[in-house]
């Protein structure tokens, strides 16, 4: 019993360290983005990613099969979707570095566009992870797409409700 | 340009750069999710112990009071044809 759970532990840690050593360095990427910090000082992304990486360690044992890098990726989307709304949603926003490439970009854009494009996720699981429609996540990334492409062209108004999606 | 071309774009632009990773991410992983499963088990352990303690609770006291044992009466029947 004692010698299993030993064994145990130890290939989760050779296992979880191939896995940090693979994936991180494009988690971190996709976090960098998420929260629109310069790529040298991004304490916020690198927070982030050190909760996703261990929420995976911990539910490491009970994947069965699950890809630890989709389990990842969803905690820190869900976890920047959270945090982003009642800790720099209203009071204290964070303002996004300039030299990030979606700094222009609001929060719920930047979690799309980098969930759709940068990691390629279908436009059904984007929506069910985040809650919302799916033709609510492609008008969203259109517009995301669009205002990267050209900045200084003026957004389109900003209204949730009233917007029709283009097909 | 059309829409495959200017997804195509962004990623492009999206992949650009690439940040440095923080010297000891792994050992802080695992302290971070070494306590998350520390602190899941004592939860468990603790709901476990409060249903066995819930469970001992209610033997001893349906073993003291016995409900579904019918109470005396408390009303003598009537008296008829005496």
């Amino acid at each position: 019993m004692r010698d299993r759970q030993v064994a145990r532990d130890a290939r989760r840690a050779r296992e979880f360290e191939a896995f940090v050593a693979g994936a991180a360095g494009r988690l971190l990427h996709a976090a960098v983005l998420l929260t629109a910090e310069a790529p040298d000082a991004s304490p916020r992304a690198r927070r982030l990613l050190t909760l996703a990486l261990a929420h995976t360690y911990a539910r490491w044992d009970r994947l069965r099969g699950e890809d630890p890098y989709d389990c990842a990726r969803q905690y820190l989307a869900t976890r920047f979707a959270r945090t982003t709304w009642h800790r720099y949603g209203v009071l204290g926003r964070a303002r996004p570095d300039p030299r990030s490439p979606l700094a222009a970009l609001t929060p719920r854009e930047r979690l799309v566009l980098v969930l759709r494009l940068y990691e390629g996720v279908a436009e059904e699981q984007t929506a069910a992870l985040l809650g919302l429609p799916a033709e609510r996540v492609h008008a969203l990334c259109d517009r995301a797409t669009a205002s990267v492409l050209h900045p200084d062209r003026p957004a389109a108004p900003r209204t949730a409700n009233t917007e029709v999606a283009p097909s | 340009m059309n829409r495959g071309e200017r997804e195509a774009a962004v990623r492009r632009i999206m992949e650009r750069g690439g940040a440095v990773l923080p010297p000891d991410l792994y050992g802080e992983a695992v302290r971070r999710g070494d306590r998350l499963l520390r602190q899941r088990q004592l939860v468990r352990r603790v709901l476990w112990l409060l249903a066995f303690a819930a469970a001992v609770a209610f033997t001893v006291w349906a073993a003291e009071a016995q409900p579904w044992a019918e109470p005396p009466a408390q009303t003598t029947p009537p008296l008829t044809g005496w």
